[in-house]
């Protein structure tokens, strides 16, 4: 094979000869999954919806607002519908006091603010302690309540929530995650 | 060396993760699960291959001396082009992986074979090397992420065949070096037989 | 306070090699003798903060602003690359010794997955530039600390006899196995 001389010629002209076809194909790719991508973000959202909210036949995605949480920022709220009477609100809340990052979840609430189930969207626990926090088991117990007088907090801590056996953190994480929806919710006074 | 030794040599013999103990980030770190490092591997084969074909292709345009600038271009482009494809069409491995998706671009394998390999073969051979180190690797992790995933949690292949949790540790970090590392020794021991 | 909470989470609880995965191959080849460890340890942890400094600078600046975030990982690594480089360059003037020292394992710096890993996370954990810069140096620091560690124990390994097939990287291995063990014990450190 032919060696090309390290010309300071040679050199810059490879590199940028490189350096465009290589930006230009990665263009070309980025385009082309731009649509793709944004889908399964969409479906990843709705599935979530779905599960914590009763059946809708609304687009709750398009009707999505945003409710400010109080602390300088703003939850998504996307209600669902059904024949454009409010049957529900998901929630997509976070909390910052996972025990190992961000924990990020999709609470859905009736009108008057009783949790109708909750969907842990994104979370990276301990595996086998944190993690339970997606069993029904653990779950399953914010369902039917309502934070007025089901109070958001680990037994612990003076409240109701019996929290997953040495994971207190993260029992308190997920807590704080569905408090903050439901602070949100109420804030926004909507009927 | 003929083209089925080019090819099988990236399975025992030069194993990239087990015997010249290269990539191991990404060996330890997405292997919890037995299809989790087997999709890091078929990302990362994608990657050798693509990157050890151009580089060949390239090898007598590029000066020496840009090499491995020119050689880091050429592989990260392939990364990223994997990452967008991923997050496109296989959306939850690609959020498993997470940053390890990225992080192809400094598995030493991939620099090093475009360095030791595609830079000085023919393209075919370079396919081939690409091809038969990346799905070498691919098994290796699939090893490693089997036994991790069965001793850990109980399951393999997702399929939980007991009831609650494994030995947890195994999931975990410390899990993960030691597992690695017995296995290493046995691939050493398996050699040297 | 945010930033002491930085600090501890990046030494101690989310040690960058025994809990996040990231520097293990430097990791397992330069932790033959305490004196080398250091030596890696000091380029490392300057050329992360700097380059950590810059890639946030590009990011927001430059990436964001065009909307080209896919190019992310290839100039990441060209900064990365770069950056090595002239590491490389001024310690031949300042220090032949360290230098000489340090030998292969300078350009290696290039390929160790913290340095990248950091650069990425900084940006995904949405720091700002003093979060990201006080967490690239607590990450090196950890680095530093699981390395220099590993590297005593080594050294005291040389005159252990320690069973053929494991010699090398397998008894590492399993010697980083435990300490990832006994790191796991500072998560109790927080609340």
């Amino acid at each position: 094979m032919a060696k090309t001389e390290s010309t300071f010629r040679n050199m810059a002209l490879a590199l940028t000869l490189i350096a465009l076809a290589a930006s230009t194909c990665l263009g070309f790719v980025y385009e082309f999954t731009k649509k793709p991508i944004e889908l399964s973000i969409l479906n990843k959202k709705l599935m979530a919806i779905k599960q914590v909210v009763p059946e809708f036949n609304n687009n709750p995605n398009e009707e999505m607002f945003r409710l400010p949480t109080g602390e300088g920022d703003s939850l998504d709220i996307y209600p669902a519908k059904n024949n454009d009477a409010i049957i529900g609100y998901a929630v997509n809340t976070y909390t910052k006091d996972g025990f190992n990052g961000n924990i990020s979840l999709m609470a859905g609430f009736k009108p008057d603010g009783t949790i109708i189930n909750i969907s842990v969207l994104q979370q990276k626990e301990t595996p086998g302690l944190g993690t339970k926090m997606t069993e029904l088991t653990f779950k399953d117990q914010f369902n039917e309540k309502n934070p007025s007088d089901f109070q958001l907090k680990v037994k612990k801590d003076g409240g109701d929530v019996d929290a997953i056996t040495a994971a207190t953190i993260s029992s308190r994480a997920f807590c704080d995650a569905v408090q903050r929806a439901y602070n949100t919710l109420q804030k926004g006074e909507l009927k | 060396m003929n083209q089925l030794q080019n090819f099988s040599k990236g399975f025992i013999r030069e194993n990239p993760a087990l015997v010249l103990v290269l990539g191991m980030c990404p060996t330890l770190a997405t292997t919890s699960s037995s299809l989790n490092g087997m999709g890091m591997g078929i990302a990362t084969t994608f990657v050798l291959v693509g990157s050890n074909v151009v580089i060949s292709l390239l090898s007598g345009l590029i000066p020496d001396k840009v090499r491995i600038p020119a050689f880091i271009v050429i592989i990260a482009s392939f990364v990223t082009i994997v990452d967008l494809l991923m997050q496109a069409y296989v959306p939850d491995l690609y959020e498993k992986l997470g940053i390890f998706i990225p992080l192809i671009v400094v598995n030493c394998i991939v620099l090093g074979r475009a360095e030791a390999f595609a830079s000085k073969n023919s393209v075919l051979s370079s396919l081939i090397d690409g091809l038969g180190m990346g799905l070498g690797f691919t098994m290796a992790l699939g090893i490693l992420g089997a036994f991790r995933e069965i001793v850990g949690s109980g399951a393999i292949f997702g399929y939980k065949f007991i009831p609650g949790d494994g030995i947890l540790v195994f999931i975990l970090a410390p899990g993960a070096f030691i597992a690695l590392g017995y296995l290493i020794a046995l691939v050493n021991r398996i050699k040297k037989t | 306070m945010e930033y002491i909470l930085i600090i501890i989470s990046a030494i101690f609880i989310n040690n960058v090699v025994l809990a996040q995965y990231l520097g293990i191959c430097p990791f397992l080849g330069v932790s033959n003798k305490v004196n080398t460890a250091l030596g890696m340890t000091g380029a490392v942890t300057f050329v992360i903060v700097l380059a950590t400094i810059v890639t946030y600078l590009i990011q927001t600046y430059i990436l964001n602003r065009l909307g080209i975030a896919f190019m992310q990982t290839i100039t990441f690594i060209l900064v990365i690359a770069s950056l090595v480089q002239m590491v490389e360059i001024i310690l031949k003037k300042v220090s032949q010794s360290l230098y000489q020292a340090l030998g292969i394992f300078l350009p290696l710096i290039t390929t160790n997955c913290a340095v990248l890993g950091v650069a990425i996370l900084v940006i995904k954990k949405e720091y700002n530039l003093i979060e990201g810069v006080v967490y690239s140096a607590s990450t090196a620091i950890g680095f530093g600390l699981a390395l220099i560690i590993l590297a005593g124990i080594r050294e005291q390994l040389e005159l252990a006899d320690v069973p053929n097939g494991m010699k090398g990287v397998p008894v590492s291995l399993v010697i980083a196995g435990i300490m990832a063990l006994a790191f796991m014990g500072f998560t109790g450190i927080v609340k």
